[in-house]
């Protein structure tokens, strides 16, 4: 380790944002009368002073090199004065209080590969994580699924045609960081494989009681293996969750033949019309096929096309499947319902059918 | 360029949307991090299987969070990310840059580190991906000077996050923005020195959109909402009308609280009814504000599945005025804290703690009274405890 120098600055936290504030923000900071959506990518905001302010949202791998930084920044100061932000959904925006730059950035932002979108009813950035770039509990890649989907899908990001919103996230495991377990549909990282345990390494590099701690099934005790104090999994009770990995790193159980993806339905963070809803399971595994992943990305286009079609109009996702329940919802998306739909976790029984509210499909 | 041929990540730098492929070539002729990731990210598609060992445990003096170690397994092969250390960087709210400070970030990380960003990681920090352990001080030291500090990581108070509230937002109820700086800055030694049983994180959001979902990524949501009556523009309400919105299917049938009456000519609210969901606000922007009386609701306990299933955040404080410097609220969380961090268990977030002891219990020990706002409906099962003093039991 180095030296600690002698003069250390710290809990300074943040720099404070008004800093970086455009002037025509700082004018009207919580005094915005209304907004329009003048094209997709654009948003109008006007003040009560009567000021206006362009902001122009284009397309971000949220991946990005310093280099394409220091190009926003170019592109900020030829247009926006200066001024940017990133969205929650990490994409990158401009702020221009100009009319007549808002056409020339959009014009040069297309021309580099990104494309301007992600307002109203489209289908914004993905949500998603390390994947295989940079975590070790990572049943999946987050960056490549998410290339493959958003090119099938950025006509949905470069207009506003769909019924309502829809929200896309991907996480490479069940720690599910981001937005799975809240978004219309979802991309899950998924195991199939309960932990292969090195027996030797145990003792050396966890501490058993918190790994036997770290299950939520309960399959996994101490015990004495070959002469050492180690841990033991019932398999029939592991579901392969990966938290005893996350807490001892002699349970690895990443695996490339059982490894797979899950895909989820029906989540939202809205309260508009409906209450907040988790995502649902909608297909217990498909296959990581790198580079493409075509099982994922065909998956998830069938998924948009048939709420695009069948929807109402501010009908999300979930709410939509709620109105035509979910026996329609899987003989629409030619889904197989299995086992593996059906909860078996603790308050199992409160996802049951408890009614004869069933409609029967006799054609 | 990539030191072996990436055929399966060259396919990736195909099609419309942009490629992070292409992001990591950038920087593959100026650091060997990202020539190395490139080799190394191939060898997962190939095989389908990650490359980085588990865990490791690095960071800067003086705190005891911020930087997330990670080792990769092939070192021999990818010398370049045998180190490949992770630098999260608290953003400033809402994620509002100049030009300038943009490239203040870019000249410290190319000095320190792969050059590699993500804008941003989930929690909301800027996050400098890529670096060895010795690249971590002289790193930190430049960001300080630049008046930049790190981020939360382990078991802390993890970097708050907002949605743009006031500084762009006509719905916004309270200032996002102010608030967040100010938890961030308050609670500076929460975030950087790990005394929590488990991670817990606060985000900020204007109205209940929440457009930073805050209701599924935080263990505090702070949801804006009004509680007078919905501001009305008749004026342009009848613009809308006249455009072409269909106000009777679009806005009074999706009403959940049923409250919207739209007779042709006038459009009525009863607010007593209204459910503060924001949906006919959201459709005519120009006619409907929220109220005048503003505040924000607090939820608590939101969390990702491990270990006993996703929560989303309940309501813990129906309605409560946002004014600087928020004392009463920076109460409520060390309230909060002192509990939970006494009677927590390892690795429990404060939303299994509250299943586990009870929400009527942790509400005593915090000092709310139950409000039935807190739930969906009251219990079904019988299983009632009460806590009646000897002196009434010896009375048998």
């Amino acid at each position: 380790m180095a030296e600690a120098p002698a003069k250390r600055i710290t809990d300074i936290g943040p720099p404070h944002h008004k800093k970086f504030l455009p002037p025509v923000i700082l004018n009207n900071y919580g005094k915005w009368k209304y907004h329009e959506i003048p094209r997709p990518g654009v948003l109008l905001h006007v003040g009560e002073t009567g000021d206006k302010l362009w902001s122009v949202r284009a397309a971000s791998p949220r991946l990005i090199a310093i280099d394409t930084l220091r190009w926003y920044a170019d592109l900020a100061d030829k247009y926006a004065g200066g001024h940017l932000r990133f969205t929650s959904r990490n994409n990158v925006e401009f702020l221009v209080t100009e009319e007549k730059n808002v056409d020339p950035l959009i014009a040069e932002l297309t021309a580099a590969g990104y494309p301007v979108g992600g307002t109203g009813n489209a289908i914004s950035n993905i949500v998603h994580t390390q994947g295989w770039v940079h975590c070790h509990s990572a049943a999946t890649d987050a960056s490549g699924i998410v290339k493959c989907v958003m090119d099938e899908l950025t006509p949905y990001f470069t207009s506003m045609k769909l019924p309502g919103k829809l929200r896309i996230a991907l996480a490479c495991c069940l720690n599910m960081c981001g937005a799975v377990h809240c978004s219309d549909i979802a991309i899950l990282g998924i195991h199939r494989h309960a932990p292969a345990i090195k027996h030797d390494q145990v003792k050396k590099v966890c501490e058993i009681p918190s790994v036997v701690a770290a299950c939520p099934t309960a399959a996994i005790r101490p015990a004495t293996v070959e002469g050492n104090a180690s841990v033991e999994v019932i398999e029939e009770n592991c579901m392969y969750c990966a938290n005893c990995y996350t807490v001892c790193p002699a349970m690895p159980l990443n695996d490339p033949d059982t490894d797979g993806v899950s895909i989820w339905v029906g989540g939202k963070v809205s309260n508009a019309r409906t209450e907040p809803r988790f995502s649902k399971l909608a297909i217990p595994f498909l296959p990581n096929n790198p580079p493409r992943w075509p099982e994922v990305t065909e998956v998830v286009k069938k998924l948009v096309e048939l709420w695009a079609a069948d929807a109402r109009k501010y009908e999300r996702m979930g709410d939509w499947i709620e109105r035509i329940g979910w026996p329609r919802f899987f003989k629409l998306a030619g889904i197989e319902f299995q086992k593996q739909h059906i909860d078996d976790f603790k308050h199992a029984g409160l996802t049951f059918k408890r009614s004869t509210h069933i409609r029967f499909d006799k054609a | 360029m990539a030191k072996v041929p990436t055929p399966k990540l060259d396919e990736l730098e195909k099609g419309p949307w942009p490629s992070f492929v292409t992001e990591i070539k950038k920087r593959a002729d100026k650091h060997a991090a990202c020539s190395d990731l490139l080799g190394i990210l191939e060898r997962s598609y190939n095989e389908k299987i990650g490359h980085w060992k588990h865990g490791g445990i690095v960071g800067v003096f003086g705190y005891g969070g911020g930087v997330i170690g990670r080792y990769c397994d092939l070192p021999e092969d990818f010398p370049g990310v045998a180190h490949f250390h992770t630098m999260r960087v608290n953003m400033p709210a809402a994620w509002f840059y100049t030009s300038e400070a943009i490239r203040t970030l870019c000249d410290i990380w190319e000095k320190h580190g792969s050059g590699l960003t993500n804008m941003h990681g989930s929690t909301g920090d800027i996050i400098f991906l890529g670096c060895r352990t010795e690249d971590l001080e002289p790193c930190f030291a430049e960001l300080a000077e630049a008046g930049f500090d790190l981020g939360g990581s382990g078991s802390d108070l993890r970097t708050p996050s907002c949605c743009c509230g006031m500084a762009r937002c006509e719905w916004a109820c309270y200032d996002t923005m102010g608030f967040c700086y100010e938890m961030t800055q308050h609670f500076q030694d929460e975030l950087h020195r790990p005394a929590f049983p488990y991670k817990f994180k606060i985000k900020a959001a204007g109205c209940p959109n929440d457009c930073v979902a805050s209701i599924a990524r935080a263990d505090l949501s702070v949801i804006g909402n009004w509680r007078d009556n919905i501001q009305i523009d008749a004026a342009e309400v009848t613009n809308y009308a006249k455009a072409g919105l269909d106000i009777a299917a679009d806005v009074v049938n999706n009403c959940p609280g049923q409250c919207i009456r739209w007779d042709g000519k006038t459009l009525t609210i009863k607010d007593e009814d209204c459910k503060h969901c924001m949906h006919c606000i959201n459709v005519m922007p120009k006619a409907l504000r929220p109220g005048k009386e503003r505040g924000a609701t607090l939820l608590l306990g939101s969390k990702a599945p491990i270990m006993e299933g996703a929560l989303l955040s309940s309501v813990l404080v129906p309605f409560i005025e946002m004014e600087e410097p928020y004392d009463d609220i920076k109460e409520l969380i060390e309230a909060i804290w002192e509990v939970w961090c006494e009677d927590g268990k390892n690795r429990e977030r404060v939303g299994e703690f509250i299943q586990r002891v009870g929400m009527g219990n942790f509400l005593e020990a915090i000092g709310l009274e139950p409000d039935p706002n807190m739930v969906a409906h009251p219990r079904e099962n019988p299983y009632v405890f009460y806590n009646l003093n000897e002196e009434e039991e010896s009375d048998e």
